[in-house]
């Protein structure tokens, strides 16, 4: 494997998303090194509570401490035969947990509470005093407004400088409610595509093709929200989430994204998310109680669709939903989709949020379904033999770069891709810094 | 932590005396002396028998012993596990209607397989809502997910979406098959009737064949022509929480 020689400036060789050496050498370089997403703080608000997570390819645990405050994120490992320590999604483990081979008991911290016929260990290598007896921990674990993180690696930079302008993401989502904080709607859509991750993470900032891939949905729905308009002189917000993916190409060149070094990224706002409907005012008057004029302009004239956290993570902080990926294989990529309530918020501000989770991100979605069959479709498309190489040729040489940021006078240009894989690139030559 | 963490001891447990299974370090030391050393011969060794009777109403025993509020099924703390409804046997239709409601249901999935999608439509009341909620506890679609709530104008969108000749992910063969079963009139009160039946759809996309399974809930109502329309059609899927392996196209 010749890393160099497969990202050039403006096309990546096609092994980059098909080969397996590469996948595994990207879970032990990037997804377990980099700080990984784990969960909201408000999954877990009691000791005990616990959510199994995947870091790269390891299986793990976040738990919250027996203080009701801290968060341990733990290998789900038994450290005396291997065995996993939770067989479930999520659930409470009560004051510890306990494996189901041989009742070895750990503190909610990872720390060994009991082992039976301890005294058959004593003169072993494997007695009480030994840390090998408790569960491993995650190298580091932090939060950023509420959002816990946890890192595999000892070294490395802090959460704050690996999120660097990506904090954007949780700033602008958590700025939006009057208490500065959101919490989890407790129920997580999953779902599969049979492709690389890389795929959802440059689609997720490539502006040319929503018209194209999500014409059949925009053009359908534009139709109904004309007519809806023409019988009632308005149409809720809903319906434009959908019509406006069928835009011109023009329209969507217009869409900036701005593309920062680690590889994070932001695709600016297009849906105009401040109609001036009584709901809206109502909002915006709550906001303005609790942080005064000026900063409540700050904070709602952020335009801001969505911001990636490279390479495994999208926000759409506007409407508080976040996408988390979790690789499998090469061609296979778990998705975890949240929705999140702006506390102290109106309900009719996360009702209007709601019908995006809904319509877009629910597993009967009408718009990633053929986002998906595009991925799929170019996973099969690159084991081909028919070329060797993947085009990020659109806008080339059109790029501004202002502090490392990289940006471009076009929404559609395939900057995205480029400073993505620089990004990668670093990364997968062992620089994690 | 403590000695007593190490020896399993839970705190204010009584831990009087040895337990049949042995399960602790507070077993008495003299107690190992008690099984005979194996020696060399085997027979006289295999003549050794050691009985561990059926004492149960001892002390708590394996994981109960080292964490007695441990409970690998435990939901998340202050999310009780909420209690299944409990099926009532159908009592309330006549046989004519059992028979005209059950000939609705299965002509509905039949229209689905053939991709009459105006037609299913046109079951639906004007103000008739399909629903199908993430998770069974839910009561109401408002203010919580759901993967698919839709009234007449939402549907017409999926269905212009999945007609339009550039429905990329409609391109692949793709194929539903659906049983429809267990239907039970559930209440017939001021021409409303609610109907509980079960489903199971097989899907086929490309070479691929995926399942889905669950329960069906219709509101129905006798429109002014005689006929029924659906008020409301909820669809409790039995793996709406599993992952999805892609997603749902159309109704189920």
């Amino acid at each position: 494997m010749n890393l160099p020689s497969l990202v050039e400036p403006d096309r990546v060789h096609k092994s980059v998303y098909t080969d397996q050496q590469i996948f595994d050498k990207e879970m032990e370089n990037i997804f377990e090194k980099v700080w990984v997403y784990c969960g909201h703080e408000s999954q877990i608000p009691n000791p005990g509570d616990y959510y199994a997570v995947t870091i790269g390819r390891q299986p793990m645990i976040m738990v919250r401490g027996a203080d009701g405050k801290s968060f341990n994120v733990l290998h789900n490992r038994c450290p005396h035969r291997g065995v996993q320590l939770v067989g479930n999604l999520k659930g409470n483990t009560g004051g510890a947990f306990v494996c189901s081979y041989h009742a070895w008991s750990f503190h909610l911290d990872g720390k060994v509470r009991a082992i039976p016929l301890a005294r058959g260990y004593e003169g072993t290598a494997m007695n009480k005093s030994n840390p090998d007896c408790n569960v491993k921990r995650a190298a580091r674990v932090d939060s950023y407004r509420g959002f816990v993180f946890a890192s595999l690696a000892a070294e490395g930079p802090t959460l704050s400088e690996f999120l660097g302008e990506a904090k954007i993401a949780f700033d602008d989502m958590c700025d939006r409610s009057p208490l500065g904080e959101v919490e989890v709607v407790p129920y997580c859509h999953r779902m599969v595509q049979q492709s690389n991750w890389k795929f959802f993470m440059e689609n997720q900032l490539d502006a040319l093709h929503p018209s194209v891939t999500h014409q059949s949905t925009g053009i359908s729905a534009g139709r109904v929200e004309k007519r809806i308009k023409e019988e009632k002189g308005a149409a809720p917000l809903h319906y434009h989430y959908l019509s406006t993916f069928a835009s011109s190409f023009e329209q969507w060149d217009g869409v900036q994204t701005i593309n920062f070094p680690r590889g994070h990224g932001i695709l600016k706002a297009y849906m105009g998310l401040r109609p001036q409907d009584p709901d809206t005012l109502e909002y915006e008057a709550v906001l303005r109680s609790a942080y005064g004029e000026a900063k409540t302009e700050e904070y709602l004239s952020r335009s801001i669709h969505h911001v990636l956290v490279y390479p495994y993570l999208s926000v759409q902080s506007p409407l508080q939903q976040l996408r988390c990926l979790r690789p499998i294989s090469p061609d296979k990529t778990l998705s975890e989709i949240w929705h999140f309530r702006l506390k102290g918020a109106p309900e009719a501000v996360y009702r209007r949020s709601l019908w995006y989770f809904n319509l877009v991100n629910s597993p009967a979605t009408m718009i990633n379904a053929d986002d998906l069959e595009n991925w799929t479709k170019a996973q099969w498309g690159l084991t081909s033999n028919g070329g060797d190489w993947v085009s990020f040729h659109r806008n080339y040489g059109d790029d501004r770069v202002e502090n490392g940021v990289s940006y471009s006078n076009h929404g559609t240009s395939e900057v995205v891709m480029r400073s993505q894989f620089q990004a990668w690139s670093k990364y997968m030559q062992g620089d994690a810094s | 932590m403590s000695a007593d963490d190490l020896a399993g001891r839970a705190p204010g447990r009584s831990q009087a005396g040895p337990h049949p299974l042995g399960g602790s370090a507070d077993v008495p030391a003299g107690r190992a002396a008690s099984i005979p050393s194996a020696g060399a011969d085997m027979g006289r060794l295999l003549a050794q028998d050691v009985v561990i009777d059926g004492e149960t109403a001892g002390p708590a025993t394996g994981a109960q012993r080292m964490e007695p509020t441990h409970s690998p099924r435990a939901t998340l703390a202050g999310q009780p596990a909420v209690p299944r409804e409990l099926p009532r046997a159908e009592t309330v239709a006549a046989p004519d209607l059992h028979r005209e409601v059950e000939q609705f249901l299965f002509l509905q999935a039949e229209l689905l397989d053939a991709k009459h999608w105006q037609q299913w439509m046109d079951l639906f009341a004007a103000e008739g809502l399909y629903w199908m909620p993430v998770a069974p506890e839910q009561t109401e679609w408002e203010g919580s997910p759901s993967i698919f709530i839709e009234d007449k104008s939402l549907m017409e969108i999926r269905k212009g979406r999945v007609s339009h000749p550039n429905a990329w992910s409609q391109a692949p063969q793709w194929e539903t098959s659906h049983l429809v079963s267990h239907v039970a009139v559930e209440s017939n009160e001021g021409g409303t009737i609610v109907v509980r039946s079960r489903f199971h759809m097989m899907e086929l996309r490309r070479d691929a064949i995926r399942h889905f399974g669950g329960r069906y809930r219709h509101t129905l109502l006798r429109g002014e022509d005689g006929a029924l329309k659906i008020k409301l059609q909820r669809v409790d899927l039995f793996n709406s929480q599993a992952s999805f392996d892609y997603v749902l196209q159309i109704w189920v």
